[in-house]
């Protein structure tokens, strides 16, 4: 019986092979494009987990000075006070043809040894200057002087080495950043604070957590592959409706004949699954290509964003292929759900003919206008009332689904309008007939809507995130010249050097520190004009600059000040080592995941004695000749020297490969859209040939209809845009305004860019002619049989 | 004066049992203001000469001329203007557009055509019993309401000649006989030459000449 009802249902599917094949194509880029973005977030978040359990003594407590650094004397006094502690040293330094995080260690004394991936064999060497480092690191930097072997254990940019090598190559010798502490300590030991007064303990908690970084990030993409998903489903959710449709005969004819109502509806459920996790296979396989070619660029973006090591190749993991899976059959659970539910309440004698599937009947719309007013209610109560990140997505997700299920309401109200307005017999039919089909295209229309105003939204996002950017970037880039002194030592010879050769030379210390309970950095900040005049403030106090270089307050980061809800002229600060200051204003910081304080050179060196000078900004007028003079007579190498062309150009590819995923995935959930539309319109097709033979009979030709069908396709598009326009904007606005300073902490303000909206108005009409130019072209070219058939099934 | 001639006209398909061979060197003359019935068995052929008569099907051979155009020699595009203009059809199964009212579609054509007469369609609604219902949907019409829109639709573009393809199939006899009095009565007043494929002895016997369709070929009606 199974077997018999079965091949009648998958029948069907043999005559409409093109329905099936939008069908499968719909599930199986869904898959893709979720389980693609899921694949980079899990390779992504393993590699945070390397990067914390064997670089960033992760779940160890840690002792800190104030100034980021301490003399290894330290470390010598807490050993013979019984303290289990183990010096490390981390720092930047050039090795090969670029520039490493060092990370020195003390194996024999480090809570981990040497490392779990890392061979204990290779102790002595280790000692004797042998260094680790990935894969990707010893492509990058290329042959070095130093001993390196390859190890994926540890994260992308970072040389590990025994701490005495650390040292010499960061030309921080008998230093060390801080210290780790064993996680079982002997008892009766002297209290921390009477051993080592000046040093901070620090628990693994209060340590800047990478995955709570880069989680904003992710949850971005995540937001993304989920609005795909839910588009591809949109396709799933017409073909199995329209075969239900199509089927109405035949389930009835199987009822007549006795199969079991939950029997066949068993069928229909299992004919599903097995779409599903056909679908889903392949689904899997092009979400693997997809991650696989975009994984790069992410990694490449982490890196630049967040520091956060990441591999530019991805693993096939089992369990995410399983959990693609997973999805795929829930989310065809979700869109079969109506025809399953249709089909269990529909009677033996239903009526055979197929009726508009979703066919929005007065109350219908009702329905879903009702809907779409109280998700957009509670978008205005979470725009007004809500806070954080869940908050701010929500908003977003409550403010799409309201304007997608008022697309249909709207594009109907406009087609009446413009049938009362019609002059000829053909547009007035014309329109009339567009709104009678609007509910057989509206799920690809909302689909349509949906990706139109994703790409709106993130496109005025991103262009005005760059236009501020690049504006940002000329203020906060003004010295011509940048240099990175190896050692203190060079830093006091270069300052001499730079003297009678520089116009200005701005020297950059920093300490890391805690600032309103967020991992933050404290600079040090010479006045000067290059400051003054260049740096745009946010709410700054009167003579801002003055108080600034007096010593009388602090500047912070826009990310501190939104984030701490600091407010210049009344907050006060607490910076360890000196209390509280007065906040004299904020400034912007894009990129910087950190919190930060400036402070005037004189109480940061009061405060923090002995703190490395870590880079020069140099101002001159004539910055090839002082390069040239940096590396010929002082004889600096090329890679501690950055002008601030390579600067500028260095942080705008940051930042162009910070949203070339964004883009490329506004461009694939378009392009699901697109198919969304041609699927409902080749689905359409077929049984508009009832209702155009009609009015070829009387006297139209089948190359004008097709041209008509052409042209309502452009028309439904067209309105589509221009609702998908205020749409796209106002997701711009949340994003810009609320998930961005939740989630990174900076606001930016919304310019618009007209140009970017015709772009993608041209794309959309030039995707929706595609959609509608087969189902169009086979019309044109149905002969007279075919159109005649329409008469001859009458009797 | 000639509505409708058909000379000679052979038509064949291709089918799963080989080619057949619909229609076989059938002639036919319609003056104007005449009434013909077309009868036949089933596959005998009526409704494929009808829409080679409409212009809808070309014939492997022969000549149709509507009045004094001919259609043979016309394209595409000429064919579907001189249906616009001067035929009218009338379907079994109404073909009325869903998406336009009944007032719409009475006007429908004759708006095509360029022939809109805004007085004549009102006065032709009344005629037919339709003016109550103008502001509503085809859906919303009985079979019978329907068949008398389609009706008005074709004889509000005023054609020359009316080709009627079972118009009463889908209707109970009561409302067949009303539906085919009213198109006997008005193509008459219009002065229209009709055309009507039926079944019905009964139908036909009604119209001014009847023609039996018999495997392909024209004979007398029995």
């Amino acid at each position: 019986m199974t077997a018999a009802a079965l091949s009648a249902l998958v029948s069907h599917w043999r005559r409409a092979p093109l329905q099936l094949a939008m069908l499968l194509a719909g599930l199986a880029l869904a898959t893709a494009l979720w389980s693609g973005v899921q694949a980079l977030n899990a390779e992504a978040r393993a590699a945070y987990a390397t990067a914390e359990g064997v670089v960033s003594d992760g779940g160890t407590a840690r002792l800190e000075h104030a100034s980021g650094q301490m003399d290894q004397a330290e470390f010598a006094r807490l050993r013979r006070a019984g303290w289990l502690v183990s010096p490390v040293i981390e720092g930047r330094a050039a090795l090969g043809t670029g520039r490493v995080t060092v990370l020195g260690i003390d194996p024999l004394s480090a809570p981990g040894g040497i490392g779990p991936a890392l061979a204990a064999s290779d102790l002595e060497g280790f000692f004797d200057g042998l260094g680790y480092a990935h894969p990707q690191t010893l492509e990058e930097i290329g042959p070095t002087d130093r001993p390196l072997r390859a190890t994926s254990a540890l994260p992308v940019g970072t040389v590990l080495v025994d701490i005495s090598t650390a040292q010499t190559l960061l030309g921080a010798e008998g230093r060390i950043t801080r210290l780790t502490l064993a996680p079982a300590q002997p008892q009766g030991l002297a209290p921390l604070d009477a051993v080592a007064p000046d040093l901070r303990l620090i628990s693994p908690e209060d340590g800047a957590e990478l995955a709570g970084l880069t989680d904003s990030f992710h949850l971005n993409l995540t937001a993304f592959g989920l609005l795909a998903f839910a588009v591809g489903l949109f396709i799933v959710h017409s073909a199995v409706g329209l075969a239900f449709e199509q089927r109405r005969a035949m389930f009835r004819t199987l009822r007549a004949l006795g199969l079991p109502l939950h029997h066949l509806t068993a069928c229909l459920a299992g004919e599903m699954i097995l779409f599903a996790l056909v679908a889903g296979a392949v689904g899997l396989g092009l979400g693997y290509l997809l991650a696989a070619a975009l994984l790069p660029d992410v990694a490449l973006t982490l890196r630049g964003l967040y520091g956060a090591p990441v591999p530019g190749t991805l693993r096939f993991d089992p369990l995410w292929a399983l959990a693609g899976l997973g999805m795929t059959l829930a989310g065809t659970a979700l869109a079969g759900a109506q025809a399953l539910w249709r089909l269990w309440h529909m009677p033996v004698l239903a009526p055979a003919q197929p009726r508009a599937w979703a066919h929005a009947s007065a109350r219908t719309m009702r329905v879903q206008g009702g809907a779409a007013v109280a998700l957009a209610g509670l978008a205005v109560v979470l725009a007004l009332w809500g806070a954080g990140l869940v908050a701010g997505f929500t908003l977003l997700a409550a403010t799409l689904l309201a304007a997608a299920l008022a697309v249909p309401l709207v594009l109907a109200a406009v087609l009446a309008g413009a049938e009362r307005m019609a002059r000829t017999p053909v547009a007035q039919w014309f329109w009339a007939d567009s709104r009678q089909n609007l509910p057989r295209l509206s799920l690809a229309l909302m689909a349509l809507m949906l990706a139109l105003s994703a790409n709106i939204g993130v496109g005025t996002m991103v262009a005005s995130f760059r236009a501020t950017f690049i504006d940002w970037l000329d203020l906060r880039l003004v010295a011509e010249v940048n240099v990175l002194p190896r050692s203190q030592t060079e830093a006091e010879a270069l300052h001499a050097f730079l003297s009678p050769r520089a116009d200005a030379i701005l020297p950059m210390q920093r300490i890391d520190a805690t600032l309103a309970g967020q991992p933050g950095q404290v600079y040090a900040m010479k006045d000067h004009a290059t400051f003054r005049d260049n740096w745009p403030l946010i709410a700054p106090v009167a003579d801002v600059w003055d108080r600034l270089a007096a010593g009388e307050g602090v500047l912070v980061n826009e990310q501190l000040y939104r984030r701490a809800g600091l407010r210049p002229g009344t907050s006060m600060l607490d910076l360890p080592g000196i209390g509280p200051l007065p906040v004299l204003g904020a400034y912007p910081d894009y990129g910087n995941p950190l919190a930060q304080a400036v402070l005037s050179v004189d109480r940061f060196e009061a405060a923090y004695p002995d703190t490395p000078i870590r880079q020069f900004a140099i101002r001159t007028e004539d910055a090839p000749r002082l390069i040239a003079a940096l590396q010929d007579d002082f004889g600096l190498p090329s890679p501690q020297i950055t002008d601030q062309a390579q600067a500028k150009a260095l942080s705008l590819t940051i930042f162009e490969r910070t949203f070339l995923i964004t883009r490329a995935l506004n461009v694939l959930t378009l392009s699901v859209a697109a198919l969304a539309l041609f699927a409902a319109l080749v689905t359409l097709s077929g049984m508009r040939l009832a209702q155009l033979a009609p009015l070829w009979a009387l006297g139209l030709t089948t190359r004008h209809l097709a041209a008509l069908e052409l042209a309502r396709a452009l028309a439904l598009g067209l309105l589509t845009m221009i609702f998908a326009l205020p749409v796209g904007l106002l997701l711009a606005q949340v994003l810009l305004s609320v998930i961005n300073v939740q989630a990174f902490g900076w606001r930016l303000p919304m310019q618009v860019f007209p140009a970017d909206w015709a772009r993608l108005g041209l794309w959309a009409g030039v995707a929706v002619l595609l959609a509608a130019l087969l189902p169009a072209v086979r019309l044109w070219r149905r002969g007279p049989a075919q159109l005649l058939r329409v008469f001859a099934q009458e009797r | 004066m000639k509505a409708l001639t058909l000379c000679d006209i052979s038509k064949s398909f291709d089918t799963a049992e080989g080619r057949v061979e619909v229609l076989k060197h059938v002639s036919l003359g319609l003056e104007a203001g005449q009434s013909l019935a077309l009868t036949g068995e089933s596959g005998s052929g009526k409704s494929t000469l009808l829409h080679i008569a409409a212009g809808l099907e070309q014939p492997d051979a022969g000549q149709v001329l509507v009045a004094q155009d001919d259609l043979t020699a016309m394209g595409d595009a000429g064919r579907a203007r001189l249906r616009r203009g001067q035929v009218g059809l009338i379907f079994q199964q109404f073909n009325l557009i869903p998406s336009l009212n009944v007032g719409a579609n009475l006007a429908f054509q004759a708006r095509l055509a360029g022939k809109a007469d805004a007085a004549f369609v009102a006065d032709l609604a009344q005629r037919l019993g339709l003016d109550g219902l103008l502001q509503r949907y085809p859906e919303q019409l009985s079979g019978g309401q329907q068949q008398r829109v389609a009706i008005g639709r074709c004889l509000a573009a005023r054609p020359a000649l009316v080709l009627a393809d079972e118009p009463t199939g889908n209707l109970d006899e009561a409302t067949g006989d009303q539906v085919l009095d009213l198109i006997l009565h008005l193509t008459a007043q219009a002065g229209a030459a009709l055309l009507l494929v039926t079944h019905s002895p009964r139908l036909a016997a009604r119209c001014t000449a009847r023609a039996h369709l018999r495997a392909g070929q024209l004979g007398d009606a029995p």
